[in-house]
């Protein structure tokens, strides 16, 4: 297991949509390094047969009654928005103008 | 009756079911408290007093009209910020959800309604439930009853305080490495994390899907079981809950017993780097078990030390994923949307000016535990680490009924102590992180003051899935003798505010 870069931090944080400082930056690649660190003892005894654990109580395909109930309405849903218009959540440019 | 806000649960709620006393007298008598004390312990972020007092002459009203009451009925509780409440402001203690009021009930508090418990307001908790220590609080710390430049445990610090500081006699805490348990612990009150899917999830803002789970606080065992039988059992809203008839954890805190029971203590959770007067006081509840009839045996749990490196791997995987949700674009912050910047920046300048740092620091690493070429070494080995501790607890439980442990490897320590300091904050739930990867049911009930500072350490009972109700019976006959010992509860001994 790799240590991790600066520039390994700065892609991570644009993919988790996080809008960093530069102080940030190197703040986290020092932290995580070392907590990534402290945690790379569990490959020491993670063999390959044993199989990964997603869930404690396995469970599967769990289904309710195909009957429809009431849910939140239209107003209720916008009450919290930061933004709207015309009943509906009003978001910032997604397609780039050219 | 003397001063209403030193009362159990069960005794409140008959007070008040034979008119001895009205719910709306109970209820201002703690929203009095809160008054009076909060300032100094800020358990509370937000204080539903309108709400909590109208439910309280509703109750005032079936009692007087003889209509059946709910379990609790009158009784009041402090609801930890992470579970929606319709109406009420729940921040889940991030200035990222400021403001926001959930247009819906989650289950937990859609079953205290039914059980006529009176909701005092919102608990302070570490930012999305990230801590051990409630500084992780976008609103500020809450401060330990006991000692007030100590913490109060964490995430649900401000829960255990509101118990402790006779704010409330109820509370409900959510846990996913600890947060029930060690708050309870360093509070000297009781908290219970129940079998993972006992307590329905819908409507509590998630962190780590796989192991959050909901459970009930108070200051003695049985006023924790009645909390828990009213929040427990199936709901179709929640498809991890369990759909099988709940333990009986009431009966089970009342019968408080453990002759014949076999009780295992795991080597691998006591000795170094826990505090001198945490094993002693530890030492001692284990010869009272043994005083009582329980059969105390030592069992190896070898995978626990590996317990903590999976952890905190699989938390900031799923907490990275769920906490994608917070966008600024439905509800609560949006910053930077100045109608030049894309979707993207402003999600982005969003996140960053809404979310703390512990927060931040865990969606990178959980961004980074499941980003491609490191899945497999990262979180595909913390799934099978977890798959280890798993066998590690059924080959114990094939040997005894219920393992026991410390709590928490020390006492609360000091406000600040290890704020920039994530691994020593992350050595906190040393002992209660286990449970949470099996998705087994565990306690943490007061066993005395430590000597060297005179604050309050905690055992934890730990149990095999959906069979709660064995903490119950060993919990309430280690209580029962403790308080017998002292006289009162560990809680009485608590200093003035």
């Amino acid at each position: 297991m790799s240590s991790i870069t600066r520039p390994e931090v700065a892609h991570l944080a644009r993919l988790a949509r996080l809008d960093l400082a530069p102080e940030e930056l190197d703040h986290y690649a020092e932290q995580l390094d070392v907590i990534l660190q402290s945690v790379a003892r569990i490959s020491e005894v993670a063999a390959d047969d044993i199989p990964p654990m997603s869930h404690p109580i396995p469970m599967v395909n769990v289904f309710r009654d195909d009957v429809v109930t009431p849910g939140i309405t239209r107003d209720e849903a916008l009450a919290a928005a930061p933004a709207q218009e015309d009943d509906r959540f009003r978001v910032p440019r997604i397609l780039d103008e050219e | 009756m003397n001063d209403l806000t030193r009362q159990s649960a069960a005794v409140l709620a008959d007070a008040i079911a034979s008119k001895e006393v009205t719910a709306v007298e109970v209820t201002q008598a703690h929203l009095d408290r809160i008054a009076a004390v909060d300032g100094k312990v800020h358990a509370f972020l937000h204080v539903t007093a309108d709400s909590a007092l109208a439910q309280a002459k509703a109750v005032d009203a079936k009692v007087a009209a003889g209509t059946p009451l709910g379990a609790l009925a009158g009784v009041p509780l402090g609801l930890k910020d992470v579970l929606a409440m319709k109406g009420e402001p729940t921040t889940a203690g991030s200035k990222i959800l400021e403001g926001w009021r959930p247009p819906y009930d989650s289950t937990v508090v859609a079953r205290l309604r039914a059980a006529d418990i009176v909701i005092l307001g919102k608990t302070n908790m570490d930012e999305f439930a990230m801590g051990s220590s409630t500084e992780h609080s976008a609103y500020g710390p809450t401060h330990n009853p006991w000692d007030l430049d100590r913490i109060p445990g964490g995430s649900g610090g401000g829960s255990a305080a509101a118990l402790a500081a006779f704010e409330a006699p109820l509370a409900i805490g959510t846990d996913t490495g600890g947060s029930i348990r060690q708050p309870a612990s360093v509070t000297g009150t009781v908290g219970v994390k129940p079998t993972y899917g006992g307590v329905s999830r819908y409507g509590q803002i998630a962190l780590a899907s796989s192991l959050d789970q909901p459970g009930p606080c108070a200051r003695s065992v049985l006023d924790t079981a009645l909390l828990h039988a009213a929040i427990a059992g199936h709901d179709p809203r929640d498809s991890t809950s369990i759909n099988a008839t709940v333990p009986d954890v009431v009966a089970a805190a009342k019968k408080a017993d453990v002759r014949g029971m076999r009780i295992g203590v795991v080597t691998e959770l006591s000795g170094d780097g826990y505090q001198a007067g945490v094993s002693q006081r530890y030492a001692e509840a284990l010869d009272i078990l043994r005083e009582l009839g329980a059969e105390i045996v030592e069992v190896s749990c070898p995978h626990f030390e590996y317990a903590l490196g999976a952890y905190y791997l699989i938390l900031p995987s799923e907490a990275s994923s769920n906490l994608a949700r917070f966008d600024g674009m439905r509800y609560g912050l949006r910053a930077g949307d100045d109608g030049k910047n894309s979707v993207e920046q402003v999600m982005a300048i969003t996140r960053e000016a809404g979310f703390g740092p512990e927060v931040k620091r865990r969606i990178m690493l959980g961004t980074y535990a499941l980003s491609s070429g490191y899945y497999d070494a990262y979180y595909g080995q913390a799934q099978k680490v977890r798959t280890l501790i798993t066998r590690d607890f059924n080959a114990a439980f094939e040997k005894v009924d219920v393992l026991v442990s410390p709590t928490a490897p020390t006492t609360a320590f000091k406000l600040g102590e290890k704020l920039d300091d994530p691994l020593a904050m992350y050595l906190n739930d040393v002992a209660t992180i286990p449970v949470n990867l099996a998705g087994i049911g565990a306690m943490s009930l007061p066993i005395g003051l430590a000597p060297e500072d005179g604050l309050p350490v905690g055992m934890q009972i730990m149990a095999p899935a959906m069979a709660d109700d064995r903490l119950y019976l060993a919990g309430g006959a280690l209580e029962a003798a403790l308080t017998d010992k002292w006289g009162h509860l560990l809680i009485e001994e608590a200093p003035a505010l």
